[in-house]
């Protein structure tokens, strides 16, 4: 097994080999990747070592007091949090060859193409249609997806669709990844409530896929997906924080800076938003805590479900507190972000966006009922879909 | 960096306490000792205190105690509260202890009444409302007191006066049992009149008074946790295995989601009260950050969740012979004890300068 002294050493190694400052970020990126240090757990030939996971906080000291640069895991989120371990469990050795690389060093964007319409919280109800030729044995899609983060600078992309419209909705799902330069491939901004258009609406008209592009067998798509969702689910609820580190920075900041727009009842709230904040971020960090000695906790959910509320409400008190000046608003030109700039915008746009935090990557009713059926074992509601043809669901 | 795990010992020491909570720990009997107007079960706290050590744990082994922590006291405490257990560790080994503690040990009246408080021998409370909050006005011991829990058992009263802190036998002061809205921490007014023995004069023993008030509420956080954790897995249980409209009603959606974000909120609460631990067992220079937002949140989530343990257990709820009036008793009377929310909000304004206007 790699342990800490090695994995500095093969740091310092990759470092002296590849100094930073005289380095192009690309080519560094490369080699750290083939050097086993992009994500030591992963398995070696794929950017890892196969050691404990924990370790990898031992390279990045390194690389970061180093200066090195990273691969800016923010814009690369999708592929990072979501496709990569999706591939690495379900994918051919030539699937992980083929996408692994590229997809951590950035070269290469990847999107989600799961929720649709008429499929959002209601995820496996989804009609996106995969037809295979019998001729070239390749999947021919068609369908909408929407709400896709980075579709319109995604080279690929993950996908769930239907292959049995006759089976129940969970078990005639199959999973792929779709090249988003496929000629049926049509990505078309979605406008939303901030001005912006960080969404989009994808349309695809008769996309052909390889069968060497499908994760998992035929029909398990389902259960492929579910390795997706709960890796979400950790990203989002597994970032390290300073204290004021979240949404509550700014506005204590301004609460500091600027006297005349205190009131008692301004006050009172915001102290009680502080306590909340401060202990959702030790919470966050005793889950990480738990992560590093390897017993993992259910609590990456309630993480989410923790900030998507304290966002919102703290964002709405800020646009309060500034009075008149939350009258007005920065920007309203439709621009296409690639990444959420949350600090960069003022007030009334935290505001609009963090409504979203409640509904992307699973709403907060759809995880209140994952945590009282998984985490509390409560019982389930009773259900009239499960033994139904996909086909013959209310639509 | 803050701790925020429980050691295996840690883990040893909760499994013996929650043993011997649920072999003695009988609510129906507490019920009737405490309306009779002695909740204490001495057999139980004779295994606590002096049996598993547990009175002394916050005490160095020099001074005859356990030489463990902030953070082990804390497990104890959680597990208190679990089982609503009526003792006076928090009033005698944690606030009278560390006030003690924080006194020149060397002295020999200080060092006699530590050991025998370590040894679970004899118990002693700090003659304050059990309302005072760590930074907030004392009363003085010249007079009489009210509200003191855990009085009327204690042996000794630390009495804090103008000219210094006073040990009194309890004997020798008036206690006037008063009705506890908590019938199972006790209340009484102190009458200490004048006597009692020196241990250090008015301003280090208001500030010793202090750091014990600090240190019993940043602990009692844990006990309000194990509350509001006994109130969340009895109410998913019972929900469970009651049925109404032909369906168990945990099954129903209004119901789950009061209870996930019950238990959202008592693991954010079990995090701020390891912090609280964790900072009080390391001396940290933010000790009174930690217990203020300790305080600030735990408070609140044991009284949610003992108030959501009635709603959700519905008729059955309301009863007297249902423990779930106990724990909403103790947890509210908590949320005042050693200073409200607000009181630890308006300190922490000051803490991480976010001034009133």
């Amino acid at each position: 097994m790699t342990d800490a002294a090695e994995l500095l050493d093969l740091t310092r190694k990759l470092l002296a080999a590849h100094p930073p400052a005289t380095t192009d970020r690309a080519d560094f990126l490369k080699a750290r990747f083939d050097a086993g240090l992009a994500w030591v757990h992963f398995p070696e030939g794929l950017g890892g070592l196969g050691a404990p996971r924990s370790l990898q906080a031992v390279v990045d000291a390194e690389l970061t007091a180093a200066g090195a640069p990273d691969n800016d895991p923010r814009r690369i989120g999708i592929g990072l949090g979501m496709a990569a371990p999706t591939i690495l469990k379900y994918g051919s050795q030539e699937v992980k060859e083929r996408f692994l690389r590229p997809l951590w060093t950035g070269e290469e964007v990847w999107c989600q193409l799961f929720s649709e319409p008429g499929a959002g919280s209601d995820l496996a109800a989804l009609g996106t249609r995969a037809v295979r030729d019998e001729d070239s044995g390749e999947w021919i899609v068609d369908g909408q997806k929407v709400w896709t983060s980075s579709a319109h600078v995604a080279r690929w992309a993950i996908l769930i669709a239907r292959t049995d419209p006759d089976l129940p909705k969970h078990r005639g799902i199959t999973y792929f990844v779709c090249d988003m330069t496929d000629p049926g491939v049509e990505v078309r901004p979605l406008r939303q409530i901030t001005g912006e258009a960080e969404f989009n609406e994808v349309f695809l008209t008769g996309v052909r896929i390889p069968d060497a592009h499908r994760l998992g067998e035929v029909g398990e798509g389902w259960k492929v997906a579910q390795t997706t969702l709960n890796n979400e689910r950790v990203a989002i609820g597994g970032m390290r924080l300073p204290r004021e580190g979240g949404m509550i920075g700014p506005i204590a900041r301004t609460w500091r800076e600027r006297p005349d727009l205190r009131t008692h009842d301004l006050h009172q709230r915001l102290l009680t938003l502080w306590v909340e904040a401060e202990v959702s971020r030790l919470a966050g960090e005793r889950l990480r805590q738990q992560l590093v000695v390897g017993q993992p906790g259910p609590e990456g959910s309630a993480m989410k479900l923790a900030f998507a509320r304290l966002n919102q409400e703290i964002s709405g008190l800020e646009v309060e507190l500034r009075a008149e000046e939350g009258l007005l608003y920065d920007d309203w030109t439709m621009r296409r972000p690639e990444l959420v700039d949350f600090t960069g915008r003022d007030a009334g746009y935290r505001y609009l966006r963090s409504k979203g935090n409640s509904i992307e990557g699973g709403t907060t009713e759809v995880l209140l009922n994952i945590v009282a059926e998984r985490v509390l074992g409560l019982p389930a509601e009773p259900r009239n879909d499960k033994d139904v043809a996909w086909k013959d669901l209310a639509r | 960096m803050t701790d925020l795990l429980y050691s295996e010992t840690e883990d040893d020491l909760r499994a013996a306490v929650r043993s011997l909570v649920a072999a003695r720990g009988d609510t129906a009997a507490l019920a009737a000792r405490a309306e009779a107007g002695s909740p204490y079960d001495p057999r139980l706290w004779n295994s606590l205190a002096a049996e598993m050590g547990a009175a002394g744990l916050l005490v160095p082994e020099k001074l005859g105690g356990q030489g463990a922590s902030h953070r082990e006291a804390a497990v104890v405490l959680e597990e208190l509260g679990r089982g609503v257990v009526a003792a006076p560790y928090l009033t005698s080994s944690v606030v009278a202890t560390q006030a003690l503690l924080s006194l020149d040990t060397e002295t020999e009246a200080v060092a006699e009444l530590l050991a025998e408080l370590a040894e679970g021998r004899r118990t002693a409370v700090v003659a304050v409302p059990l309302s005072a909050a760590p930074d907030g006005p004392l009363p003085d011991g010249a007079g009489r007191i009210t509200g003191v829990a855990d009085a009327a058992t204690a042996d000794v009263l630390l009495v804090l006066r103008a000219d210094g802190l006073y040990a009194v036998e309890a004997a020798q002061a008036v206690v006037e049992p008063l009705t506890p809205f908590d019938l199972t921490r006790p209340l009484a007014a102190v009458t200490a009149g004048e006597g009692g023995t020196r241990l250090a004069d008015g301003a280090a023993g208001a500030a010793a008074v202090r750091r014990g008030l600090l240190a019993g509420a940043g602990l009692l956080a844990s006990e309000q946790l194990g509350l509001a954790e006994w109130c969340l897995e009895e109410t998913v249980r019972h929900t469970g295995e009651r049925h109404q409209f032909n369906r168990p009603v945990g099954s129903f959606q209004a119901l789950k989601h009061r209870m996930a974000q019950l238990w959202l909120e008592v693991v954010s609460a079990r995090a701020a009260a390891r912090a609280a631990a964790d900072a009080l067992a390391t001396v940290s220079p933010e000790a009174a950050l930690s217990v203020a937002v300790a305080q600030a949140y735990c408070s609140r989530v044991a009284v949610h969740a003992a108030e959501e343990c009635v709603q959700l257990h519905g008729g059955i709820g309301m009863t007297w012979e249902h423990p779930a009036h106990l724990y909403l008793k103790r947890a509210k009377a908590d949320e005042i004890a050693l200073g409200t929310p607000g009181r630890h909000k308006e300190a922490l304004a000051t803490l991480v300068d976010l001034p009133a206007p």
